[in-house]
């Protein structure tokens, strides 16, 4: 026992990537909190003696075309993508989790209700979808966060499922229904609580998923709309005049890479960390 | 082969649900599809046109068999704006996304698995510390941004392939190589970062099985033992995930035909989209799904050839 | 003149940054013609043994020291493809579990015909005729079909025979068969051990090393008997001295627990208390603790003397010092 007790604590010791990822995401998550407090500078003010001024102490990250402070605006744009994330993703998991816990422990024909118009779903790739969809409903942050999170609840569904069939056979879930619980119990205090796991590694991923779509929507022009900071967006613009201003194209990249690489990193380590808390409650 | 008649069978509901799914697009937008279409250009004559050829003062349901039959004589439409059909536009965008999928396919399946083999074959070894740098990376890195710096540094920097724009083949094959090759590049890391994953855990997963102990028990050169035996045994989940992942590749040229400004259907449905040009847009995702579910089909079919077990019947 | 002439074999595992014995010492040799059993109970380093001497232990094991004279060459000591033309070609091979030694995704016959064509200098074609020939000879019925089966369709004594042609393909001076009948049903093993002595004994006067925790594997079809216990050979004999006379208290305990050891249906449980586990095998005779006959001096350090009673029999107790 103490042997394994002292080899969690060193593993506990030595950061695991799953820390790194999960230090990376609370860091970034307090930058777009504080943004309008911490930023150097308004997110919209123009600065016509300053446009496309390199890096500089005055402005780390350089300067737009309109003269704006890239890191600034790079601050709220990834307010914005943290909002997009957390909106879609929510709003997958609200209709997900259900639909894949009643597709899972009802089997036959409720679950061919659910499953068909999900595979029709993810026969689209979602870009695609999400792009019409955009295109429907026009460019705003909510309607494209409800968008986004549309094309990606068919994911949980299937991970809820497939996690609710394996739990349902269990032993405890037998000794459950033959006390007589009702349906609905049964689901919520003993299927789901012994099936979610896979669903939040799987949640985990999708966040940098959404970070990703966010920003290549805003990017082609169908997301978020000016003036109103997106990574993608100011990609977008940026794009004009990387050649003499490469700044304005790295740091919103950046960005977007460092935030999806921490919400991956903690999913890969998820599992285990779940693991872990699970063996302690029992 | 019943198996494959099975799988065609059980491909007829999805295939239904997307046709409703396109089809319901146009209808789900507020106001008259027909104003819609023709935008500002609208005239009275253009919107009874419109209303007439897609049957629009019919009931959906009617509407809905009517487009569908159109759609089983092979048309799909008419694009409004610049009085084409749709098909005309299909046959010379598509060819453009299928040469970037495939290209790019191809470019990750080139460095993925090799990279994947050997950090399987040498664990903490140098291969598998590329490949998990590669498998982290290749998925957080946004496509449009990577395609972006890699424009930066191999055409504005060094010159060495054009910025963007579309070579055809008629051009000469080596002309039309140099313009797809930082499309593919940028198109096939996100892909070769899951494919590197999957093939070290496949590859992995497979060498701790019996049989390869057996196969060494028989004298069998190593790289005889990894190259036919191991990676063939390997191959059922690289290529489920092959097939799963086509789809993100369709997704991907979506963006990267938008930065390297290719004429492939994705860019396509993104312009179609903005202009609100329906047929084109529901055109579009009809020609992106049908791809989708026939690489799956495809998939299915090479995995039970593969999978001896899965093989229906008698021999 | 021996065939195979293994001494002071040592093996070592790895477990938590350490390196710990799992073969200890071991010396044995084997004649041309000749079965050789050993025998222990599961986690006594036999199987250890066995991928040893093929040079085929798992990443976390080591050859710690020791000769394994083989050919005219020590195989702890030839490199690394020398040895690998060695497996499968002078030396066979064949696994306890046929259900997966052999690939779920090639055809019998490639993979008999593969083994030919890596150590001899034959064509596909001709390759393709020995394999049905090999098929044949191990009795595998309707072999010109099962050339072109999938090792799933064939039941499990039906792929151990495949093996068992895959291993004796390239005519092998020696055959290394570990546990090669316990996943199967009593009728077959027989079949089996029978076809091992016949074609490699009896036809080609070649020495099978055979590895089993049977007793009635053993009495069924080797000669010689070496018995093993945490890593340590602690009897060895003629199968007929050692089965009517066991010497070693170990013996003795595990031909009580067998008690119809003539029939192949021996089982190891029954002995009280269990094999040490790696890195807690106590000083002195490794059986203390499950000794019926313990003394004091068991412990001496310096392990128990080493007592050799005739060409053959050999037994590592204090009660039989002189």
């Amino acid at each position: 026992m103490s042997m394994a007790a002292s080899s969690r604590l060193r593993a506990l010791s030595k950061p695991t990537p799953a820390a790194i990822g999960a230090a990376i995401v609370l860091l970034l998550a307090a930058l777009a909190v504080l943004a309008p407090y911490i930023s150097p500078y308004d997110s919209e003010s123009m600065d016509f003696n300053a446009v496309l001024s390199p890096p500089s102490l005055a402005h780390l990250f350089g300067t737009d075309n309109f003269g704006r402070d890239v890191l600034t605006r790079a601050l709220f744009g990834l307010r914005v993508s943290l909002i997009a994330a957390i909106g879609s993703v929510a709003a997958a998991m609200v209709v997900g989790v259900p639909l894949g816990l009643l597709a899972g422990y009802r089997r036959g024909f409720v679950d061919a209700v659910i499953m068909r118009p999900v595979d029709v779903i993810m026969a689209f790739p979602a870009i695609v979808l999400v792009v019409a969809l955009a295109g429907v409903f026009r460019q705003s942050l909510g309607l494209m966060t409800l968008a986004i999170g549309f094309v990606y609840f068919p994911i949980i569904v299937r991970v809820m499922r497939g996690a609710a069939i394996e739990v349902s056979d269990a032993l405890f879930v037998e000794g459950a229904r033959a006390r007589g619980a009702s349906r609905v119990r049964i689901m919520a205090r003993h299927v789901l609580p012994n099936a979610i796991t896979p669903v939040l590694v799987q949640a985990s991923a999708l966040m940098g998923v959404a970070i990703l779509m966010e920003a290549a929507i805003s990017f082609i022009g169908l997301g978020v709309q000016p003036p109103t900071p997106s990574l993608g967006l100011m990609l977008s613009d940026g794009r004009s005049y990387m050649g003499d201003a490469p700044w304005l194209v790295i740091c919103p990249g950046l960005g977007i890479l460092v935030a999806v690489l921490g919400f991956n990193l903690m999913g890969d380590g998820l599992p285990r960390l779940l693991d872990a808390a699970n063996r302690r409650r029992k | 082969m019943t198996s494959t008649v099975r799988r065609l069978l059980l491909l007829l509901p999805t295939l239904f649900g997307v046709s409703i799914v396109v089809f319901l697009l146009l209808r789900l937008i507020p106001g008259d599809p027909a104003q819609v279409i023709m935008g500002l250009r609208a005239t009275p004559e253009g919107l009874a046109a419109i209303t007439r050829d897609l049957g629009l003062d019919l009931p959906l349901h009617e509407q809905y068999v009517r487009w569908l039959g159109a759609l089983f004589s092979g048309d799909f439409g008419r694009d409004y704006r610049s009085n084409v059909p749709v098909t005309q536009l299909l046959a010379t965008r598509l060819p453009v996304t299928l040469e970037l999928t495939l290209l790019s396919l191809l470019l990750a399946l080139i460095v993925a698995v090799p990279l994947g083999v050997r950090a399987a074959v040498h664990p903490n070894g140098i291969a598998d510390k590329a490949a998990s740098v590669l498998g982290l990376i290749g998925i957080s890195i946004p496509d449009f941004w990577l395609g972006i710096l890699l424009v930066l540094v191999f055409s504005l920097t060094l010159g060495m392939f054009p910025s963007s724009g579309f070579v055809p083949f008629s051009d000469g094959i080596f002309a039309n190589l140099r313009a797809f090759a930082l499309p593919a590049l940028t198109l096939a890391t996100g892909l070769s970062a899951v494919l590197v994953r999957v093939t070290r855990s496949a590859v992995t997963e497979v060498l701790s099985r019996d049989f390869v102990r057996f196969l060494k028990a028989k004298g069998l050169p190593p790289r005889a033992i990894i190259n036919r035996h191991v990676l063939r045994n390997a191959s059922v989940p690289i290529i489920t995930v092959i097939g799963m992942q086509f789809g993100y590749l369709l997704g991907g040229a979506v963006i990267v035909e938008q930065v390297f400004d290719l004429p492939g259907v994705g860019s396509l449905i993104v312009t179609a989209t903005m202009e609100r040009n329906y047929p084109v847009v529901q055109a579009g995702m009809l020609v992106v799904a049908l791809l989708f579910i026939l690489v799956n089909l495809g998939t299915d079919l090479l995995y039970a050839w593969l999978n001896p077990r899965l093989r229906g019947g008698a021999r | 003149m021996s065939l195979l002439e293994v001494n002071h074999l040592r093996t070592e595992f790895e477990t938590g940054g350490n390196w710990q014995e799992a073969v200890s010492d071991i010396s044995f040799d084997l004649a041309g013609g000749e079965a050789l059993g050993l025998v222990g109970e599961s986690g006594c380093g036999k199987s250890t043994v066995a991928f040893s001497l093929m040079r085929l232990l798992p990443g976390n094991a080591r050859l710690a020291g020791g000769r394994i004279g083989f050919d005219g060459k020590d195989l702890a000591d030839i490199g690394e493809d020398e040895m690998r033309r060695m497996r499968g070609g002078r030396i066979g091979m064949m696994f306890q579990n046929p259900m997966t030694a052999l690939d779920p995704a090639f055809r019998i016959g490639s993979q008999i015909g593969e083994t030919l064509q890596t150590h001899l200098d034959v064509d596909r074609k001709e390759a393709r005729r020995m394999a049905l020939e090999l098929l044949r000879s191990v009795a595998i019925p309707a072999a010109e079909e099962r050339l072109d089966a999938y090792p799933h369709e064939l039941s499990g004594g039906m792929r151990q025979r495949a093996a068992l042609a895959i291993a004796i393909a390239c005519r092998p001076r020696l055959l290394i068969a570990d546990e090669p009948t316990t996943a199967l049903d009593v009728t077959i093993q027989a079949q089996i051990l029978r076809l091992i002595r016949t074609l490699l004994i009896e036809e080609r006067g070649a020495g099978v090393l055979l590895i089993t925790h049977d007793l009635g594997v053993v009495a069924h079809t080797c000669d010689r008997v070496a018995i093993m216990y945490a890593g340590e050979i602690v009897e060895t004999g003629t199968v007929a001295s050692v089965f009517a006379n066991p010497l070693h208290p170990y013996t003795q305990a595990l031909l009580e627990a067998a008690p119809n050891a003539r029939t192949p249906r021996g089982s190891l449980a029954t002995i009280p208390g269990r094999v040490p586990a790696l890195g807690m095998r106590p000083s002195g005779c490794r059986f203390r603790g499950r000794c019926a006959f313990e003394r004091p001096d068991c412990a001496d350090p310096s392990g128990p003397p080493r007592v050799r009673l005739d060409k053959h029999r050999e037994v590592a107790c204090v009660l039989h010092a002189a």
